[in-house]
Order: structure tokens, then sequence, then C-alpha cells
């Protein structure tokens, strides 16, 4: 919540006499922008503000509603503050508190999560503060009890921090829902977003304004100072450039370098083994004993709140962190970003520079550290659209449907409601502007007695509708299922890791410990530990002395490349004029691929193919990003096998996908037709473990299942039912469930990959550039590294595999073809 | 393609779609049913869908039509709880009563149907001997008795192949004894590398996974655990 120091002597005239004195006190000045949300406030306005980091976007937020406070005191509710994290409501709640102290208001301010423990929560249920802090989770939560119109009467603003990573989320439905409810129960409510800057401001806008009485004119749009523009440099390593691979573990001694320079530096990486990996290495190389911390989300929570509170104190010089650490508290103290690994999008990095340096007057500055080749066009392009100030943009989401039952059932744990009403009410909650009465009563059904056409379940209806047409709950059993079942964000079950007789590290997936035999030594928390077994739902571990680790391999973590960056990527690609920024091996990798192949044309797609040992190999430049090549790499073969081709197995990565087979493909155009996605795919669909996991979050989400707590399917005999059982009976007879239509509609169009594939097919069409060559491209030499890495195993194999990867590259780069000395 | 195998000295037959036959005595055996799962869990207030007992029909119809057996043993849990057979619907009693005429049927009682209605037809037994077989609902612990066939655990198992885990539910045994796969729609299961199905193979033993097209053998050591999602 830092202000800038800007011209400190310059009265603040809008501003009461206690604040004007604070203020100065601070040397600080109030920013336009702050001004202008009071400003909304007074005219009874909501106010969606968009400004970078540290640009006061939370004092900005609060400071309408502490004017208000100050100058009218009274009881009760009336700002209630969101946030997607709870670290983040915590230490607001800290920065308020100092204010409110010095200037001597008689202000109460409290946060509310599920760590708040359980006497202080009653309390709050009947004697609210004055602000409460809290998470979309536990408004809900508030929401479902039965005195919730007594809670939130007479609340008068609610502000939604982080907008832009709240919105188009299944939280985001979540929480519209909620101020749909809110927005009734206490009429005329102010709403207030806080954003990031956007690619799609009006989308926010709408988000916000949504169920207002009128939504064109109803909001405040303020922006704030840009301030100045990010210092981006891309590391030009001296050490040899990779070709593949994402640890980046060639550039560690230069990043090391940096980190000596910087006073403390936020190290980013993408994926948890990555932090484990680069956290070790630095360690290994830290003779100047800098003081570096680790932070992911599968670490203690304790362990996070260790780091992060040595980081505000100013005593640690560098943190390697994942996307845990891409939203959350401010430090001041950052005047370093260094992103290891490519970006995937633009407003990822935008965001991840922003955590350094909160100060709008001074650049954050920031370096890139791409792992392997490709990489490098990604930073390049990813640099080029920061500075150009143009962002990702994901299109507008349609509300989850099973989000909606979990509302409803909510609803009516909160006491009798009547369908009509509430199907109103949630219309005005903008992912479900166009909802229609037929589907929201398909859910309304799921919720009373499970939406069967079979009618089997009359007598054992959750809700019922009662003879005042009003919809009750059957059993008060069920609220409590409800409240533990609450929430959107469904995980991976995880155990504990625990040092023998020690304390607790953190949390690592099941299915990894699984893995692991007694004795086997995995890294976790920067420390080498050998496992002992499970206990009671915790791995023992001791600190191990060396070998070959295991690192985990988490699940999730890996995002894919946004459409934008790829756009950017592809356009580089094809006008050799832009390579001059880009590293000289690159571009001598970049001008080899012209003289033996073609480049990826911006519009079209090149695919290549070529012979290799005895199999041959299809490279196609999609550059959709590696989830939608998973899935055009099953359809390919499909395709591939009906034609006769043998098709035996395909890689993808980010950028292209790889397909080898027994004989060549020639009719590429009927390889890629768009009817691809027809019969293939919704066969392909429903039969691929992409829908049963989103049909079991489906479930979890809606209620039919329940949240499993870890290791909870252990401690029975078996398992007591299986959800891909359940999504097969339910597919066979009852196609048109809401759970499975709900299913289709995360799959199909959420996860956005199927229509990534779609959009690409239709926009390739006619226009593939089929090049037969007789040997591998030089751009082809990245995804050709992948193929049979998952399936090696070992040191030795690992030698060979690195002399095949040598070979590899030799026979792309030189002009003479050397196959006989290649290994298969 | 269905997959033989001996078990003390019986020919078994094990079919893709979890059931045993056994030709010499024209007898299918079948474990672990749980008709009316769906609708128990609907009256513990989960309201899961309501197909599962006539698509467990449906299943063990086909079955009977394709083998034609004298005799019909079901090794237990046949109900998912007690007030299963008393809550099915008339459709699905009526199919059930039709099945258990035809034929020479046993219910072995389980863990989950202590008690079964004599109403229902068929015979009802704690265990049944046929020749050099014994059949119960959960194998008993310690050394094997001779020819032992049970259900209960529900065994599920996983493989890799060509980087792809498959996992599914299996037979498994070893020459003196073998457990059957559940057999109701909506069973969950356990993995055979589970302490509670392994020790009761004290040397080694074999699974034979289910799959589409037919059942397939793999040694013990050829399995991976199952990631907890493809148990769930």
């Amino acid at each position: 919540m830092a202000t800038a120091t800007a011209s400190p002597s310059q009265p603040i005239p809008a501003l009461p006499e206690p604040f004007q004195d604070w203020f100065a006190a601070q040397g600080w000045a109030v920013y336009r922008h702050q001004l202008s949300m009071v400003e909304a406030a007074q005219a009874g306005q909501s106010a969606l503000l968009i400004a970078p980091t540290g640009a006061g976007k939370t004092l900005a937020g609060f400071l309408p509603s502490l004017l208000t406070l100050a100058e009218q005191p009274r009881t009760g509710l009336h700002t209630l503050y969101i946030s997607p994290l709870k670290a983040l409501a915590v230490d607001i709640e800290r920065n308020l508190e100092r204010p409110i102290r010095e200037m001597g208001l008689k202000i109460e301010v409290e946060t509310r999560t599920g760590d708040t423990p359980q006497a202080k929560r009653q309390r709050q249920r009947h004697k609210p503060p004055h602000m409460l802090l809290t998470t979309p989770e536990s408004l809900a939560l508030l929401l479902s009890y039965h005195d919730a119109a007594e809670i939130f009467q007479g609340l008068q603003c609610i502000v939604v921090d982080e907008l832009h990573a709240l919105a188009n989320s299944k939280r985001g439905d979540l929480l519209a829902l909620a101020m749909a409810r809110l927005d009734a129960l206490s009429p005329g409510l102010r709403r207030v977003g806080l954003s990031a800057t956007v690619h799609d401001e009006d989308y926010l806008l709408r988000w916000l304004a949504s169920g207002l009485d009128a939504p064109d004119t109803s909001v405040r749009k303020v922006r704030g100072d840009s301030g100045a523009k990010p210092e981006i440099e891309i590391l030009d390593t001296a050490a040899h450039l990779p070709w593949s691979g994402h640890m980046a573990v060639h550039a560690l001694a230069e990043v090391y370098e940096r980190l000596k320079q910087a006073q403390t530096t936020l190290v980013f990486v993408n994926t948890r083994a990555q932090a484990e990996i680069v956290f070790q290495d630095l360690w290994r190389r830290n003779e100047d004993g800098l003081e570096i911390g680790l932070h992911h989300g599968s670490l203690a929570v304790e362990q996070r709140r260790k780091v992060e509170a040595a980081m505000a104190r100013g005593a640690l010089r560098a943190v390697v962190a994942t996307s845990s650490l891409d939203l959350g508290v401010d430090w001041a103290a950052v005047d370093q970003v260094i992103q290891i690994g490519a970006p995937k999008g633009a407003s990822r990095l935008l965001q991840r520079l922003g955590r350094a340096n909160h100060r709008l007057d001074e650049p954050s500055r920031a370096l890139l550290v791409p792992a392997n080749r490709f990489e490098v066009l990604e930073c390049q392009a990813a640099l080029e659209a920061v500075r150009a100030g143009s962002l990702d943009g994901d299109p507008p989401r349609q509300g989850g449907l099973d989000v909606l039952c979990q509302h409803i059932l909510g609803t009516a744990c909160a006491g009798p409601f009547d369908a009509d009403a509430l199907y109103d009410e949630v219309c005005k909650a903008a992912p479900y502007t166009g909802l229609s009465r037929e589907l929201f009563d398909k859910a309304l059904g799921f919720v009373c007695d499970g939406g069967y056409a079979l009618k089997s379940y009359d007598r054992f209806r959750r809700v019922a509708q009662a003879a005042d047409g009003l919809y009750r709950m059957t059993n008060p059993r069920q609220i409590q299922r409800y409240r533990m079942n609450l929430g959107v964000i469904v995980e991976a079950p995880t155990l504990k890791v625990r040092l023998k007789g020690g304390r607790s590290l953190g949390e690592v997936e099941e299915y990894f410990v699984q893995g692991l035999r007694p004795g086997d030594t995995f890294i976790f928390g920067g420390e080498l530990l050998v496992f002992l077994g499970i206990r009671e739902l915790t791995v023992e571990a001791v600190r191990g002395k060396g070998g070959e680790p295991k690192v985990p391999a988490y699940v999730g973590g890996k995002l894919p490349l946004t459409t934008h960056l790829a756009d950017r990527v592809r356009a580089m690609l094809e006008t050799p004029a832009d390579w001059g920024d880009l590293p000289p091996p690159v571009q001598e990798w970049l001008a080899q691929q012209r003289r033996r192949s073609v480049m990826p044309p911006e519009e079209g797609l090149l695919v290549e193919t070529f012979p290799r040992g005895e199999r041959e190999y299809l490279v196609a430049y999609c550059f959709e990003g590696r989830n939608a090549h998973q899935t055009l790499g099953m359809l390919l073969t499909k395709r591939m096998e009906r034609a006769g081709l043998s098709p035996l197995g395909f890689v993808a990565t980010d950028y292209v996908i790889a397909v080898w087979s027994l004989k060549p493909a020639r009719d590429v155009d009927a390889l890629f037709d768009e009817d691809m996605l027809g019969d293939d795919l919704e066969e392909w669909m429903a039969e691929s473990s992409l829908l049963r996991r989103t049909f079991r979050n489906v479930a979890v989400i809606a209620g039919l299942i329940e949240r499993r707590m870890p290791g909870q399917e252990k401690t029975g005999k078996q398992v007591t039912f299986s959800a891909d059982l359940i999504y097969d009976v339910l597919r066979k007879h009852e196609p048109d469930h809401v759970l499975l239509q709900a299913t289709r509609a995360d799959a199909g169009g959420g996860l956005t990959d199927i229509r990534r594939l779609a959009q690409m097919l239709a926009r390739v069409k006619g226009r593939i550039r089929h090049c037969r060559l007789d040997r591998v491209s030089p751009l082809a030499v990245p995804v050709l590294l992948e193929v049979g890495k998952e399936q090696v195993y070992g040191q030795a194999l690992d030698e060979l595999l690195d002399e095949g990867a040598q070979a590899l590259i030799e026979e792309a780069m030189s002009d003479e073809t050397v196959q006989g000395l290649l290994p298969i | 393609m269905s997959q033989f195998c001996y078990i003390n000295g019986a020919e078994l037959v094990m079919d893709r779609r979890g059931a045993l036959y056994w030709p010499d005595r024209k007898m299918l055996v079948v474990a672990d049913l749980h008709f009316g799962k769906g609708a128990a869990f609907a009256a513990a207030g989960q309201l899961l869908p309501p197909y599962d007992t006539a698509a467990t029909l449906s299943l063990l119809e086909t079955l009977i039509a394709a083998y034609r057996p004298c005799q019909v043993v079901a090794l237990g849990d046949s109900f998912h709880d007690e007030e299963s057979a008393a809550r099915l619907d008339s459709d699905s009693d009526a199919r059930l009563r039709k099945m258990v005429e035809a034929v020479d049927w046993t219910w072995i009682l389980g863990n989950h149907d202590p008690a079964i209605e004599a109403g229902l037809g068929g015979a009802v037994t704690e265990e049944l001997v046929v020749g050099p077989l014994l059949f119960r609902h959960e194998a008993s612990l310690g050394a094997a008795q001779a020819g032992e066939i049970s259900g209960h655990f529900h065994p599920k198992a996983c493989v890799r192949v060509r980087q792809r885990r498959l996992t599914q539910r299996c037979f498994v045994g070893d020459p003196m004894r073998l457990v059957l796969p559940a057999f109701g729609a909506f069973t969950g299961g356990l993995d055979v590398l589970d302490e509670a199905i392994s020790s009761l193979f004290p040397k080694d033993f074999r699974v034979w996974l289910l799959g589409r097209q037919g059942v397939y053998p793999f040694p013990s050591r050829a399995l991976q655990p199952i990631a907890p999602y493809y148990a769930l």
C-alpha cells in the first residue's frame, strides 16, 4: 500500500484534516485516481480502478469507506473486501490498522478466512466489524447461514481486489453469484473492482456492472497512471544455449551473479520441480552465503509464511518462487525480477514484473532467462508485447453449471427460496446473464433430487417444494455436507511430508509418493530427503546425503503458451529483419532452417516430413500450446492409422507436434482437414481422461460426490465408488444430464484447447505448406530431442541419449548427411 | 478372447466382463453385484444416478444368455445394504426374480448383505463346496484353502504400456485361490498391490486385467501403484 513520494508538500484539498495530516506525516501525496475513487463514492457510483501494481490501488479502494466511517461513525458491517488470497487479506488488515490507529479513528477491521478461530467467526456473525476482509469461499459460506440477511443488511460497499485474477474463472462465478445475492440483501450496494492492466477492460466493467439498475452508467472507470515502463532484458548467455529442456541450468551461474548485484530479487520459475532444482543449484554456487529462500504451493503454510515474513523484513536477498507469489503481498524492497524459462503469456510476465519496485516513478527491472532456443523466441515476443502494451485476452466464458448447482444448494441452506426470484437473481450475475430458464431448472432439479429422468428418488429429495411454493432443505445434515464441500478448487490429493521426529515440510501429491520405495531419495523444500514410509497419512523422511534424487513430479503447473504470444512468435519467425535482437546462436539456427527448409508462415501452417532411421517423421509447427497439441496428436495418429500409415507415437511441445510412423504421410491437407474435430473428436473426447477428470471436478463442485480428504481412500477397504463408473453409467443412460452438459462445456469451451485447435484448423485450411525433406530440419531438432526422454531411466541410458542428441544436432546443422552415424 | 486358468485342478474361463465360468459344471460365478448401491447412497443424501441396478442386471442377463449356465453363484455383497432388496423398483425386482428362477441359483452371504430374504428365490449360504472348489465371500486369512474362489476386495491393477498407464478391474490369483473383480456398476476398486490383497498370496500372484476385447494376464512384477485419481 505504499503511495508515491511525489510532491509531498502539495496540499490535498479533497480530504478532511486528519487524513491530510496523516498523509503529510507519511510524506505521501494522494494520487489523482485515489481522489477519483472518492468522488465516485460521493456520487454513489460503483467504480472499476485499473492501475499497475504500486499505484496504491488497495488504499484507493478503501479510502472512500475510511472517509465515510470517519465522518459518520456507525455500527454494523459497512465494507466487505474480497481477495483471492487469504494472505493478502491478512496483510491488508495489518496495513489498514496503522492509519486507523494513528488517525484515532473508531473503525474495526477484521479478516475472516478458513484460519479464523471458531469463536471469532461466531462473534463476527452477530457483531460484525465495520470492514470485513475475506475470500470468495468464505463469503459463500457466510451467505449460507440462516442469519445472512441480518449480517449483510446495511452493507454499503464491496471491494473486489485483483478482479482480473478472479473474473474469468469458476471462483469468479461463485463470487458473481454471491454478489447478486448481496445485492438482493442490501439494495444499492456499491461495487468496487481493483484490477491490474488487462486486455479486455470492458469485460471487467460489464462483470462489475451486471445486475445494477443502469449498468451502462452506474460504474465509473478510473485509470491509474501507467508509471515508468519496465526495463526488461533477455539474458545473453555466454554458455552454450541448449536445444531443449526447461531447467535453464546452463544459465544459473550468470543468474547467481545477478543476485549478487541486486538488493532483493524474486526468481520466478514455471513449475515446482523447476523451483526445487534452481534453488538447489543456486545454493551449490552460493559461496557468498546470500540468503536465498524457496516458495511454492507444496511447501507447508508455516514455511511459506516464514519466507514471506523474512522477505518483508528485507532479510532475504532472493526467493525462488512459482506462481504462488504471482499475486500477493507487496514488498517494497524487491528491485529485480528474474524469470527463468519462458513466460508463457504477456499478461503473466507483466504481473510478475510488477512484483518488483512497487513505486510508480521508478521502472521495474527484469531479466528473462530462456531455457532453450524456442524459449528465446518466446521471451523476445513477450518482451516486445510488454513494451507495446499488448496483453493476452481469454474470451469470456459462460458461468459453470456446477457452480450454479452449488450456489442453489447454498441458497437453500440459508432458508426457503422462490425459484422464480432466484432465477431472476442468478441472471443478474455477469457469467449467467444469458442463462435459459430451462438450464436453471435442470440445475435446480439436480439440487433437489439428482435431476434424473428416471424419477425413482422422489423420496430422497435434498431440497423440496412445499405447499407454499417455496423450496426448502429437507434435512439439516445436508447443510453440514454443503459446508464441507463448498468451493470450486478441486485439488489432487496430497500427503504431508515430515522429517522423522521433526517438523512438517509441506505436501506432495499422493501419486508421487506411491511411486516411491523406502530408501528412494527425492528433493523437497530444497533438501535431499530419503523416503522411509507412509505413516498415518504422513510421509516420513530423513535428510539424505547424495545419490540421484527423484524430483517431485507435480500435477499441474504447466501453463500453455497464450494465443497472443504464439501469434507474436510466428510473426517474428517469418520476418528475418526482426532477428537482429536475438542471440547469435539463435540467429544461426533460424538461418540454417531457412536454407534447409522454410520458415513457418505467420498465416498457414508448415508441415515437414522426413525419414530418419527406420521411421518417417511428420513435424507440424502449430504453436497452439502443449495441451492442444496433445489432443491434436491423438486425433492425427487415429487418422493416420486409418490411412494405413502405421503411426507409432507422437510427442508435443508448446510449439510443435511430431508424429512418427512406418510409412510417410503424403496427403497432408487431408490429414489436417477440419472434420478431424467431428466424429473422431466426439469419440475421443468421450473416452479421454480429460473428460473423466473434468467430470470428477464438476461432480465435486456440484455436490454429487464429496471432496476427499488426503489419503481417505486408504482408510477403507476399498474406495466407495468410482467417479469414472458414474460417468460411464450417466453417459449411457442420460447423456443430457446437467452435469454432463457442464462437463462438456468445461472441456470443450472452458479449457480452450479444443477451441484453439478448431480455430487453427480453420485458419490453415488450404494454406498448409508441406515440405518433404531428406533429413531432420534445424527447427525440428528440439521436439525430436523430446522423443524418448520420457522413456529413458538411469544414468547409462542418459549418456546414450546425450550422444544421440549431439549427433542429431550435427546432422541438422551440417550440410552433409551423416545418417550412418546416428543412433535411432 | 477369454482366458483360461487352473485353480486346484479345475479349468476356469475368465470373461472380460468380470465373470468366471466353469465349463465342467456349467456354472457362472459373479462377485459383488451391489444391487441398489445408487439408491442406498441417495437414501443417505448423496444423489448418485439411479441406473446402476438396471445396468448390472442387463450385463448379467447378457452373460447368462451367452453361457447358458445351469448354475449361478453370486459371491456375496449382492445387495449393497440390508434394505436394498426391498428398495428395488418393480421392474428390476421382476427381472431379478425371473433370472433366479431360471437356474440353480446360490446367494453367498457377504458383509454388505449378511441376510437375504428367502422370498427372492435361490439358495442362501455362507460357503459352497463343489468338487475341488470352495466358494465364499472373502478369502480366508493365512494359508489358503485349496480351490478357494472369492470376491469382496474389488481388485484393480495398473500396468504401464508404451508410456500409458492402464488401470482396470482384474482377477487376481495363484494356483490355489482366485479373487474375482466386482461386477456391480458403481463399484470402486482396491489396488492389488495393497497389503489387504497382496498378503493373500505369500509367494506370488498374477492378475488378469479386463479389457474391451479380452482378458490380459500380467505377472505381479509388471504392476505399478494406481494413481489416486484412477482409484477414485
